[in-house]
């Protein structure tokens, strides 16, 4: 219900729609991996998938944003589904992700850590390193997430009704013996690949 | 005026059947990618019509929402695919938040002066101010200029179309939504006719670079044969026969100026369709964009020979 309300909003102000480009909306253990200009971009990947794998695909979010205050929380956990990182934590913040991997859940992750102001995506933080190695049979696909710093920048308190778009890309593979400096800047310029789909 | 109403919208309820028809037995005889967007094109006709109809019957407050409604969906379509920066994001909420109500609201409440210079003086004073506090001075002019094109597009030439309600034209009182009714007619009429002359029978483009679809020949024929039909709805306006047709044929060729001039824009921005959401149509501009020109003329010249 409340997550059907959801869609229906986000539709409504700023789209949200997806365009399948490099693979098709399948039920295969999956890491979406998308540049990250927004809050709503969480919500935008999220209702850009199919009902069917929104149940079994968790957007990684921020704890000190999604976990703050019930209502927030509430929509992080029960509606989106989402596993929430501790960005300060010292102990492991990859633990959450890796246990959703194991019950063979997909992920939705936003590599740069922090939203990025420019036009093109920032560097991408090792964590997607090392979950695409930990966890080698899922397949690594990236979406490049269009207009969303316009429809919802930093410190903006309302969305702009601007149509956003999810574009997603054919998955990545994985070379044996690839740095890991090289293999996240691949997987960046595998975003940056995706233009800008507007 | 409600007899009226029925005449009319059972007219264009039986022109619609005859095109799903003639739909249904070109799919039938000779299925082909034209004829598959012509049907999704009718099937779209039908529901539009459905909603104007419905609009209609509930009268003046329901024609002023689904037109505002019409505005933000263009709005939204424009913005969509033309460059702004972040920082615009307070003239961008401003004007879907502010703007698009407050120009409605000032038609609901017949406030005719501050209607017509809502967007063209306040909103072109205060949108740029709102920009220019971000301190960002890369591309401000084209920035600003996008802005306020979008919004005279599609929320100012737009609302003259319900704008129509607030003309006090003697001996009309009360029939103001037929003028409405007149003017939707006609505009999308000489659209569709366009087309349908200019596939069977089109082979000089009028400006080949802008629109290839649109030629001489869907234009004369399409645009005339619209007037015609204008000059047919005399009766319901407070026009003579004659100065019906004159007023049809002022709403064609402005309707399509406008789909000229949008076009070019659309192409200026390296797109083919405004949007998706109108299935075969494309999105709620590309069948708006002759509107955004015939309303305010058709507004205007009404206002003008014949609103006291």
């Amino acid at each position: 219900m409340i997550d059907r309300l959801l869609i229906a909003a986000t539709r409504f102000l700023v789209g949200g729609h997806a365009r399948w480009q490099g693979c098709a909306p399948e039920a295969r253990q999956r890491i979406y991996f998308a540049n990250h200009a927004s809050h709503l971009d969480t919500l935008i990947l999220w209702a850009a998938l199919p009902k069917a794998l929104r149940r079994v695909t968790h957007p990684v979010a921020a704890q000190d944003y999604w976990g703050r205050g019930p209502l927030r929380r509430f929509v992080a956990l029960r509606v989106l589904n989402a596993v929430l990182v501790d960005r300060t934590a010292r102990h492991d913040p990859l633990a959450p992700l890796r246990a959703a991997l194991a019950r063979g859940h997909s992920l939705i992750l936003f590599p740069e850590g922090t939203r990025g102001s420019g036009a093109e995506p920032g560097r991408f933080k090792p964590g997607l390193h090392a979950l695409a190695t930990a966890f080698p049979e899922t397949e690594l696909v990236p979406v490049r997430l269009a207009n969303l710093a316009r429809a919802y920048p930093k410190g903006a308190i309302l969305p702009a009704p601007i149509a956003c778009l999810a574009a997603f890309g054919a998955p990545i593979a994985r070379i044996p013996g690839e740095t890991r400096h090289a293999f996240l800047e691949r997987a960046r310029r595998s975003v940056c690949a995706l233009g800008d789909p507007a | 005026m409600t007899q009226t109403m029925i005449v009319l919208f059972g007219g264009i309820t039986a022109l619609l059947a005859l095109a799903s028809l003639a739909g249904f037995l070109l799919a039938r005889r000779a299925p082909s990618e034209t004829v598959a967007n012509l049907n999704a094109r009718i099937k779209a006709w039908w529901i539009m019509v459905a909603v104007f109809a419905v609009a209609f019957a509930v009268g003046r407050e329901l024609t002023i929402a689904l037109f505002a409604l019409t505005s933000f969906y263009c709005l939204r379509e424009f913005l969509s695919i033309t460059p702004t920066r972040p920082e615009d994001h307070r003239a961008l909420v401003a004007a879907f938040y502010l703007v698009i109500p407050l120009q409605y609201w000032l038609i609901w409440d017949q406030w005719q002066t501050l209607f017509a210079i809502l967007i063209p003086v306040w909103a072109f004073l205060a949108l740029p101010v709102l920009a220019v506090i971000k301190g960002e001075t890369e591309d401000f002019l084209p920035r600003t200029a996008r802005i306020q094109w979008a919004l005279m597009l599609c929320v100012f030439c737009i609302s003259h179309a319900p704008a129509l309600q607030i003309l006090s034209i003697p001996g009309f009182e009360g029939r103001n939504l037929l003028l409405l009714f007149f003017l939707i007619t006609v505009v999308q009429l000489s659209d569709v006719l366009q087309y349908v002359f200019g596939k069977l029978l089109g082979k000089r483009p009028v400006a080949p670079r802008v629109s290839p679809a649109k030629t001489w020949e869907g234009l004369i024929l399409g645009g005339l044969t619209a007037a015609a039909v204008g000059a047919g709805l005399w009766w319901i306006t407070p026009f003579t026969p004659w100065q019906a047709a004159l007023m049809a044929l002022a709403i064609v060729v402005a309707g399509f100026f406008g789909g000229l001039v949008l076009s070019a824009v659309k192409r200026s921005l390296g797109a083919k369709d405004w949007g998706t959401m109108i299935e075969g149509h494309g999105g709620a501009l590309d069948r708006m964009d002759s509107v955004c020109f015939a309303a305010p003329v058709f507004y205007h010249l009404t206002n003008y020979f014949f609103a006291s």
